[in-house]
């Protein structure tokens, strides 16, 4: 369970990376989602991995660590906000700069050639 | 003195609401007054609290009665009263100053600046690192829509850069946490202050990969020197009266450096004692001399004041690096200094922007100012304060960090690069300053004055600097207690986490 657990967290974490240096603002924007989970399944992982085990005292022999399970909730809640206001952001970035690049100017590749 | 200190967050928390609400939400002129209401409430509770830490006592307050280390607790100490009685103070300027029009330009000003504040004092209050994420994001959502109040393309673009590379910044947040939750088991400052010490094998190394990973968090929201990038383009786009309150914002990362690597990894945390320090001192170093030719570079004086702050951020970060409690006396006194005097520059550039017409705060010849004397005068002021020049308060900061930097023998490094940088920082200002008020065009000056508010809020932070140099004796020693305090972290943990004086009080 720990490889598989650790090995999706770290695809995660590397889709997540590879969007986010894409320098498109949609591309970064599901690059940030992705880190996201990644770090929620991280965090909820630091309260170690068991099955069969309450959260709760005295329903089952051993208990669970609650903590982490209320922490990636909260995580998650504000996750959630951020990205909505990213998501708007990045629209208004689209009207207003007339271009979905995270510099708002799309770099001239013809020129560069031309120069060289 | 109970439930007290939970004021300076929840009063800001009801003046968002109230502001929010449809008496206030829909007169422009009832939701200022209730705003500046509760500005001035949140000064009064905040000085109360920094009357009542005077005496050297730490205020604990366990939230819902879950003693510390089971719940959050918030901990008024010394250092956390004096920086949200700065906070305070600087937000009731900037509401007043926005309340001289700069309000209308965009919706919802005055709930998200009480918001900021709210997210600024928690995060000032808390004693657990799982609350100071929240508070974080509390106010870094209410700086992100501030940075695109009265929004332009600028903004925009500044605004995406910044909330982008913030967002990673939380995840890092985040992670950093799980690596530390799942080694010591605990996320209040105080129990992690004894179980690091308690750590043995592969979990000290695991415990160093997590505290790292904060630091990378707080270099970001303090802008040291390979994540300061984002920061000029950042405060020079956002309205001038925003700026200003973002002045405290990057204190806000100083502050936790301050608690993590003083209290959780200090002198008691056995192998990884002061791990973060080594990182510190050169990357301090670097960021003064890298705001010092940012200073130099910028076209206009909005920019300038932008890299004064990274600056600044150099400063106290080379103070925290020399984990004495002299030097962190003396970065107390510059907080409070340069907080004040930034945010005046920054409005003043408003002023001056306005009253210049179409060349606004940039660097070249224009029109002349409608007010020379008042905004020259203030100017002037403001400069020789941030500079360090001897009748300001700038100077008593200067002297006394440098003469803490020469007990650590930090002198050979400190010491050329902190008085160049100073030295750049005179010819940059002076440089501004002459284009500003004596290079003309033969344009006449409009005939529009600046809003007697607007002035007198200028000149209410402008006063600071004096008063500072007047009262310096009661500052300075509020100062040393605070950081001896900040030192003592025995008491602090015991404090907090009551043992032994069980009862005492």
């Amino acid at each position: 369970m720990e490889i598989l657990y650790s090995t999706c967290v770290g695809i995660l974490v590397t889709c997540g990376l590879f969007l986010i240096l894409r320098a498109r603002t949609f591309p970064v924007v599901l690059g940030l989602t992705m880190m996201s989970y990644a770090v929620n399944l991280f965090l909820f992982a630091s309260g170690r991995l068991n099955s069969n085990q309450a959260a709760v005292l005295g329903q089952s022999a051993e208990y669970a660590d609650p903590l982490p399970q209320a922490l990636v909730l909260t995580a998650i809640v504000i996750g959630f906000a951020m990205t909505a206001f990213v998501v708007i952001l990045s629209i208004r970035g689209r009207a207003d700069l007339g271009n979905d690049h995270v510099d708002g100017i799309i770099p001239n590749k013809e020129s560069k050639r031309e120069s060289r | 003195m109970g439930h007290l200190v939970t004021l300076p967050i929840l009063l800001p928390m009801l003046g968002a609401i109230l502001a929010l609400l449809p008496p206030c939400g829909k007169n422009v002129k009832i939701r200022r007054i209730v705003s500046q209401v509760f500005a001035l409430f949140t000064l009064v509770a905040s000085l109360i609290l920094l009357n009542h830490s005077a005496s050297n006592n730490i205020e604990v307050y366990a939230v819902g009665n879950w003693s510390a280390p089971f719940g959050i607790v918030l901990v008024s100490d010394m250092l956390s009263t004096l920086l949200i009685s700065l906070t305070s103070f600087l937000a009731l300027c900037c509401i007043f100053y926005a309340s001289a029009g700069d309000d209308e330009k965009g919706s919802f000003f005055h709930p998200l600046m009480q918001f900021l504040v709210m997210g600024v004092n928690g995060a000032f209050l808390t004693g657990d690192l799982f609350n100071l994420f929240v508070f974080f994001e509390v106010l870094l959502i209410a700086s992100y829509s501030l940075l695109m109040h009265a929004g332009d393309k600028h903004k925009t673009r500044a605004a995406l850069h910044y909330v982008i590379l913030n967002l990673i910044g939380s995840s890092i947040f985040l992670i950093g946490l799980g690596v530390l939750y799942g080694v010591l088991g605990t996320l209040n400052i105080a129990d992690m202050a004894v179980k690091v010490s308690q750590l043995t094998g592969d979990d000290v190394a695991l415990a160093k990969i997590g505290g790292l990973l904060l630091l990378i968090v707080f270099g970001l929201k303090a802008a040291i020197l390979p994540l300061h990038l984002w920061l000029p383009k950042t405060y020079s786009s956002a309205l001038p009266v925003i700026a200003a309150m973002f002045a405290i914002m990057t204190k806000v990362g100083v502050y936790a450096m301050f608690r993590v690597y003083t209290i959780i990894f200090g002198e008691q945390a056995g192998e990884l004692a002061f791990m973060a320090q080594a990182w510190l001192w050169p990357l301090a170093i670097l960021t003064i001399a890298i705001g010092a030719l940012g200073v130099l570079a910028s076209e206009d004086l909005r920019k300038l004041t932008a890299n004064l702050v990274i600056i600044s951020v150099g400063t106290l970060v080379a103070a925290i690096s020399m984990h004495s409690v002299m030097a962190t006396a003396a970065a107390l006194y510059y907080v409070i200094h340069s907080t004040l005097m930034i945010a005046a520059l920054f409005l003043l550039a408003d002023l001056i922007s306005v009253q210049r017409g179409k060349v606004s705060d940039r660097l070249v010849e224009g029109r002349p100012v409608a007010q020379p004397y008042i905004l020259g005068g203030g100017f002037l002021i403001a400069a020789l304060a941030v500079m360090g020049m001897p009748p300001m308060s700038g100077f008593i900061g200067k002297i006394w960090l440098l003469k803490a930097s020469s007990e650590i023998n930090g002198t050979f490094i400190f010491w050329p690069v902190y008085l160049i940088a100073s030295f750049v920082v005179l010819i940059a200002l002076s440089r501004a300053g002459s284009y500003l008020f004596w290079r003309h065009s033969n344009n006449e000056a409009t005939k529009e004055i600046a809003a007697p508010l607007k002035t007198n809020v200028i000149i209410a932070l402008l006063l600071c600097s004096p008063l500072m140099v007047i009262f310096s004796g009661p500052i300075s020693d509020f100062t040393l207690a605070a950081a001896e305090q900040l030192h003592d972290v025995t008491n602090h943990v015991n404090t907090v986490l009551a043992i032994s004086n069980h009862g005492a009080k």
